[in-house]
């Protein structure tokens, strides 16, 4: 039997060092702090944490590198760094910092040969592709069979219109970029696929229709990504209360849960979100 | 002085600065006298077995190990550490290892998702000295795809499900070696760190 405990991952926004996005915490020095937050979150139970970097400039991208030290030294649990990522030599820094993976969402789609290098000189297990997925427009569907009427029908009765980003037919989802702002014509599956393929250890898959929704995960997204890779999969965007990550866990397979302003505004605590699993039979580090 | 072996493989960081947290001095170092002056000595990495292996070889830090473990000086070796200790492993083809522990490194299974990663459970065989702390059932954190099979099965101090129920840590007189990474596995983890510290002291 399989213990594996499901992880609850809060995810940090930072820019040029410092948390954004407001995060309250009780008993904290400085909210800002993102080496002080991450303590506070290995003391509250978290599994793992990640770091997005949203810093613009290039140039002040090494204060990431001294968090990421500052952080290794004070926090003994494992922690993920994304953002801004473009090459071997970007992941190799952040790795010797004391990172223990670090996640490529752009520069995977722009070259992806990065992910079979990295993958191969750093190990599988350090290099996380994020995806951010959202669902194609109905209006960029037509149904099959023009005879039946347009209901929630699985999409094997549904055909993509030839667009300039028409994406496969069996793909319901299409991969942004530039943090959802650009569409790459890319289907979710076929793109989870191929980076499982070029080496990629993990995929954090945001659902760009629920992020900041809290209308719960994407299920049927998420359900579509881990029965087609074998590397565990983070689902994120849409958490807003308990039975949304049981039901991801559940109905969809998820190994991870990731989550952002629910834990950073004390809404819920990693503690009763565990506790919530435990009493529903998934396995987690209490 | 606790000496953590730098053989150019994966970060090792961590496991200096968490020795430190719970109080030993830690260093990080390739220096054969080091060790020889080292009242404990760790063995971590992360990475390919072929290149660990040939880098301990290359160097000479493969025959000080030996050296130094048989002179009974408290050994600690942290996933790749573990490995490396066995005959050989079928990692990217066969590479022999520090042969200390008879035994093999073999891939998880097919039917599991790999890496094994996250936090998982251990099942106490033998009560190994640096887990006197550390309750039957504890999760400790996990990142690998392969795993080591002793022939004698007497060295098991651990075991973890995963797809097969595969051995999670070792020990042998001075020696302790595990498949779980104390320096990430929060609060237990230290704990570990502070047990062996103290063995060293």
């Amino acid at each position: 039997m399989i213990m594996l405990a499901k992880r609850i991952i809060p995810c940090l926004d930072m820019k040029e060092g410092r948390v954004v996005k407001g995060v309250k915490f009780v008993n904290l020095r400085d909210a800002g702090d993102p080496v002080e937050l991450a303590a506070a979150y290995d003391e509250a139970g978290a599994d793992e944490l990640t770091f997005l970097d949203i810093t613009a400039s290039h140039e002040k991208r090494d204060i990431m590198l001294d968090v990421v030290r500052r952080t290794s030294e004070k926090v003994f649990m494992p922690f993920t760094i994304g953002g801004g990522i473009r090459t071997v030599e970007d992941i190799r820094k952040v790795l010797e910092n004391g990172a223990d993976k670090v996640s490529i969402n752009t520069a995977a789609i722009n070259n992806p040969n990065l992910v079979y290098e990295a993958s191969r000189k750093f190990g599988n297990q350090c290099i996380v592709v994020a995806i951010d997925a959202k669902k194609i427009a109905d209006s960029r569907w037509q149904i099959a069979d023009s005879s039946k009427k347009e209901t929630d029908k699985p999409s094997a009765t549904r055909k993509a219109l030839p667009t300039p980003h028409s994406p496969l037919p069996t793909n319901r989802w299409e991969v942004y970029t530039h943090g959802g702002r650009t569409p790459t014509g890319l289907g979710v599956v076929e793109w989870a696929k191929k980076i499982e393929g070029l080496g990629a250890g993990e995929i954090l898959l945001t659902s760009m229709d629920r992020d900041g929704t809290k209308n719960g995960y994407d299920i049927e997204l998420t359900k579509a990504i881990t029965s087609a890779v074998n590397i565990p999969v983070i689902a994120s965007g849409g958490a807003g209360k308990l039975e949304h990550f049981l039901e991801v866990i559940v109905e969809a397979d998820a190994d991870a849960v990731l989550a952002a302003s629910l834990f950073h505004f004390g809404e819920l605590s990693i503690k009763q979100v565990k506790e919530y699993l435990r009493d529903n039979g998934i396995p987690v580090r209490l | 002085m606790i000496a953590i072996i730098d053989y150019g493989v994966g970060n090792l960081r961590s496991v200096q600065k968490g020795f430190e947290k719970v109080g030993f001095k830690a260093v990080v170092t390739r220096d054969k006298d080091m060790l020889t002056q080292a009242d404990g000595i760790v063995l971590p990495g992360v990475g390919a077995f072929k290149d660990a292996a040939n880098s301990l070889s290359g160097s000479g830090l493969g025959e000080e190990i030996i050296k130094n473990i048989s002179k009974g000086k408290p050994f600690f070796g942290i996933c790749l550490g573990l490995h490396l200790l066995f005959t050989q492993s079928k990692e990217h083809g066969i590479t022999q290892g520090l042969d200390i522990i008879p035994g093999r490194v073999v891939s998880l299974p097919s039917n599991v998702k790999i890496p094994h990663m996250g936090w998982n459970q251990i099942k106490k065989l033998t009560d190994a000295p640096v887990l006197t702390e550390i309750g039957e059932g504890s999760y400790l954190y996990f990142v690998h795809s392969y795993h080591v099979v002793p022939d004698d099965r007497s060295v098991v101090a651990t075991t973890t499900d995963y797809g097969i129920e595969f051995v999670s840590s070792i020990r042998k007189k001075n020696i302790f070696a595990s498949q779980f990474h104390p320096e990430k596995s929060s609060k237990l983890g230290l704990k570990i760190l502070r047990k062996f510290g103290e063995m060293t002291s």
